[in-house]
């Protein structure tokens, strides 16, 4: 490196490069091949498996979470983190239950509207008061269920019956040829690939890694850090709402204990993927296969059927440790 | 409006909480000009390029670009007015490419999305343009420092920058790679673009730049042309110093040379030997006897501190051996150095020192309290005990043991450091600027102190930007120079005079005027 004339030191360059590439690709990889492991395990354990009706539930079980996963994504891309996905999900829930006599649209706007507004007041507080996200989204986490609580009054808001529009939501497919898709299932993946482009090919997208690279460099670039910060919360909130809105749609009621702890399963589906949590590299691609990944793994639990729910728990926690550990022994090769 | 310099600085003054950091400065850089900005410690060099550039407001002055006053309200702003920093520490993105880090927050577009490949050929034709062979999609954590330096100008040049300010851009470079800069900053000079150059190296100034400003405390000291200039009177006007003053005798409490000057030993207590670390550090050499102060002088960045560092074993060397009573020292811990006797009082008593809510007492006895206790629990009479005999021997002014070491002054903050190493008994003692920011009755009183401890046999290297303070504390002086030791000066040989000659010119016996722009 000292002494290394400009023809070699770029040649080493490119060595780097392919280093560097290999390295991100691996750390992403590491999740794919548990997942591959994981699916051909279960295909050649359980005849159900690789049946339309598994693998559609199991798409649709987890579109709610994978709608949460995808905002965490962009919030921990730039470093943060938001602890009140889950309330957000409850608000949104009971909200859009509450309106969906009024029509699927109400409910809808409503519901995500709401939750986008609460996203937005997380956002606006880390951006502006400069208090970490990890206390202003705890506060909010808290607050929100309380909200939840007061404006049903402690009660699951019943969707009328009537509301056919606003339960098709949840429940009806899209036939698709020979498939038929559950509409959540369709909401999951255009979100997905709309977040893809957003991250890949504009500027918020490119700036919501650069925050995650170095906060600091970026403002000195000259980076309105305080706007992408505003919409990577507002996101958040707005896909937690629309996952709010699916789920009270796909349960018939609006619960305001719904979806206790759901943030940390984003976070678990985010981080297993390969995201890192300091920020800056990581992608929607990543949170498709950590999200994937653990909805498999419990979909084997319920299909070996003998393992209790707890026991379940404590090997998710095993799971998710051992998987972190090996992504972290892949990245430093 | 023909004459009006490119960018032009006028009696900026900007004050920190009340304490003025910068007062009446000016200063002003023409188009293909590098103008190099020089000064000590404190002198506000990073503070002027702050406003420059936008990264903090001043309290007064004025800054005219191309003759119209501008008011940079943040980095962004001055972006894109076409003045731009690079910062010692470089401040880009490791995990993005090249090209998104020349092109942040400016990406082009086509229907709203990103077109990474006009970017990236946009990209390269800037690298290209000035004469770098960078790939632009490479993750740029994936190249090296001086490289990553080329795509911050190269990011600078991109917005169409008209002035480019450098802060100490080859701090981290080797040789080669500061030709490549050299090559990058002609070609900027050539298109008209005005570079603004800080660094601590004479060579380079004379290599590259055209003028210099010199600050001093905040003030505007001057401005010169480089060729013409004598590096001796360039150093003159950063210590403040008037060359025929430099004979000036009896400022310090040092007292006339001390008894153990004289003395002869045939091993010296401590000898460092051919230290060398990267451009830092280049074989340096430094011994010292019992009972012998060495004065250790040079400017800001000669490697002083780096030398006081590596014998300590704080950064690790390249090359080099440290002797302790001729016993060879283990470089790689400062835990080891401190069990082998050295003691290192830094420069900067507030981040590498004291701890300002603890007790007088308390951080006086930090670094002995293994030996205070007895299985872990710490022995407070003993504690107390020692405590009381250096508040007592060191005159150390607190109105109790208890008093809380953020409420002493200066010199008294300093005095409990030093009592701190005494603790520990050492043989060897390294001093970093020991008087520096301490008013002159208690800097008098730490002189002394430094003479009475060297007087008791330890020895003592004394780093100080104080020429009188090393002309009459120190039997012998090293001047270090560009990482290098460049004079050696005992007894009757030390002077002012020779010290400023050796810090600018390399060696103590230059011909005065026979140097200076000849590089």
């Amino acid at each position: 490196m000292s002494q290394a004339g400009m023809t070699v030191e770029s040649g080493s360059v490119r060595g780097r490069v392919m280093r560097a590439r290999v390295t991100s690709f691996l750390q992403r990889q590491g999740a794919l091949v548990a997942l591959i492991l994981v699916a051909v395990f279960a295909a050649a354990r359980y005849e159900r498996f690789l049946t339309e009706e598994n693998l559609t539930n199991v798409l649709r079980q987890n579109s709610m979470l994978g709608l949460v996963a995808l905002g965490m994504t962009f919030v921990i891309l730039t470093g943060g983190i938001d602890l009140s996905v889950g309330s957000l999900v409850a608000v949104a829930g009971v909200v859009a239950a509450g309106l969906a006599g009024r029509g699927l649209l109400v409910a809808l706007v409503a519901g995500v509207g709401v939750a986008t507004a609460l996203g937005l007041v997380n956002g606006a507080v880390i951006a502006k008061a400069r208090i970490q996200p990890f206390i202003v989204t705890l506060a909010m986490m808290i607050a929100a269920r309380g909200l939840a609580l007061v404006y049903t009054q402690e009660k699951t808001v019943s969707v009328p019956v009537a509301a056919q529009a606003f339960r098709e939501l949840g429940r009806g497919k899209v036939d698709a040829g020979p498939l038929s898709i559950p509409y959540p299932v369709l909401v999951l993946l255009a979100a997905y690939a709309a977040a893809w482009l957003v991250l890949n090919y504009t500027r918020f997208g490119r700036h919501t890694y650069s925050l995650g690279d170095s906060e600091e460099a970026a403002h000195l670039m000259g980076l309105n850090v305080g706007r992408v910060t505003l919409g990577v919360y507002t996101l958040s909130g707005a896909l937690a709402g629309l996952a709010g809105v699916l789920l009270a749609s796909r349960l018939g009621t609006g619960q305001p204990v719904a979806a206790v702890g759901w943030e940390l399963d984003a976070i678990a589906a985010v981080v297993v993927g390969g995201t890192l949590l300091t920020g800056g590299q990581g992608g929607v691609g990543s949170t498709l296969v950590g999200l994937l990944l653990l909805a498999l793994i419990f979909n084997i639990f319920n299909l070996e059927g003998w393992i209790s729910p707890w026991w379940q728990l404590v090997l998710r926690g095993v799971i998710l440790l051992a998987v972190v550990i090996v992504q972290n022994r892949l990245s430093k090769r | 409006m023909s004459n009006e310099p490119l960018l032009r600085m006028e009696g900026i003054r900007k004050l920190f909480s009340g304490v003025v950091a910068l007062d009446g400065v000016d200063a002003a850089v023409e188009r293909g000009e590098v103008h190099a900005l020089v000064g000590e410690n404190g002198a506000g060099k990073s503070t002027l390029i702050k406003i420059m550039t936008g990264a903090y407001r001043r309290d007064g002055g004025r800054v005219l670009l191309e003759g119209r006053e501008v008011n940079f309200r943040s980095p962004e702003d001055a972006q894109a007015e076409g003045v731009v920093a690079v910062y010692q520490e470089v401040n880009l993105l490791a995990y993005r490419t090249v090209a998104e880090n020349i092109f942040l927050g400016r990406e082009p577009r086509r229907f709203g999305l990103i077109d990474w490949k006009k970017m990236n050929s946009d990209a390269g034709a800037i690298l290209k343009r000035l004469g770098l062979d960078i790939d632009p999609r490479a993750p740029l954590g994936s190249l090296n420092i001086a490289l990553r330096q080329m795509v911050a100008i190269a990011r600078g040049v991109s917005f169409g920058a008209k002035v480019v300010v450098l802060d100490e851009p080859t701090s981290s470079l080797t040789e080669h790679e500061v030709s490549i800069l050299y090559d990058v900053i002609r070609r900027l000079k050539a298109e008209g673009v005005g570079v603004v150059y800080i660094s601590h190296r004479f060579d380079e100034l004379y290599t590259i730049c055209d003028r210099v400003t010199v600050l001093r405390d905040g003030k505007f000291v001057a401005t010169r042309p480089l060729a013409g200039l004598e590096k001796i009177d360039l150093v003159c006007l950063m210590l403040g110093k008037r060359r025929e003053e430099l004979q000036r005798q009896g400022a310090t409490a040092f007292g006339e040379h001390h008894a153990a000057a004289e003395k002869k030993e045939t091993a010296p207590l401590m000898r460092a030997e051919n230290l060398t670390r990267g451009r830092k550090l280049d074989h340096v050499t430094v011994e010292a006897g019992r009972g012998e102060i060495v004065g250790m002088a040079g400017l800001l960045g000669s490697g002083r501190t780096e030398t006081a560092r590596a014998i300590f074993g704080a950064d690790a060397v390249d090359e080099g051996r440290v002797y302790l009573e001729s016993k060879p020292l283990n470089l790689h811990s400062p835990g080891d150095a401190i069990d082998a006797g050295l003691a290192f009082l830094t420069e900067d008593r507030k981040a590498e020192g004291i701890i300002p809510e603890l007790s007088v007492r308390e951080n006086l006895t930090l670094a002995a309290l293994p030996e205070m206790s007895k299985m872990g629990v710490v022995s407070r009479a003993r504690q107390n005990e020692v405590v009381e005999s250096y508040m007592r021997r060191l005159g150390i002014k607190a109105s109790s043991a208890e008093q809380k070491i953020r409420e002493l002054s200066g010199g008294n903050q300093q005095k409990v450091l030093l009592a701190r190493w005494l603790c520990k008994h050492p043989k060897f003692l390294i001093l970093d600027e020991p008087t520096r920011g301490i008013d002159i009755g208690a800097k008098g009183e730490i002189q002394s102190l430094i003479n009475e401890l060297a007087a008791s046999g330890l020895g003592v290297l004394m780093i100080s930007s104080e020429l009188e303070e090393l002309v009459e504390g120190s039997s012998r002086v090293v001047v270090m120079r560009d990482g290098r030791c460049v004079a050696e000066l005992r007894g009757a040989e030390i002077s002012q005079d020779k010290i400023i000659r050796a810090m600018a010119e390399g060696s103590a016996a230059g011909e005065p005027g026979a140097a200076g722009a000849s590089i």
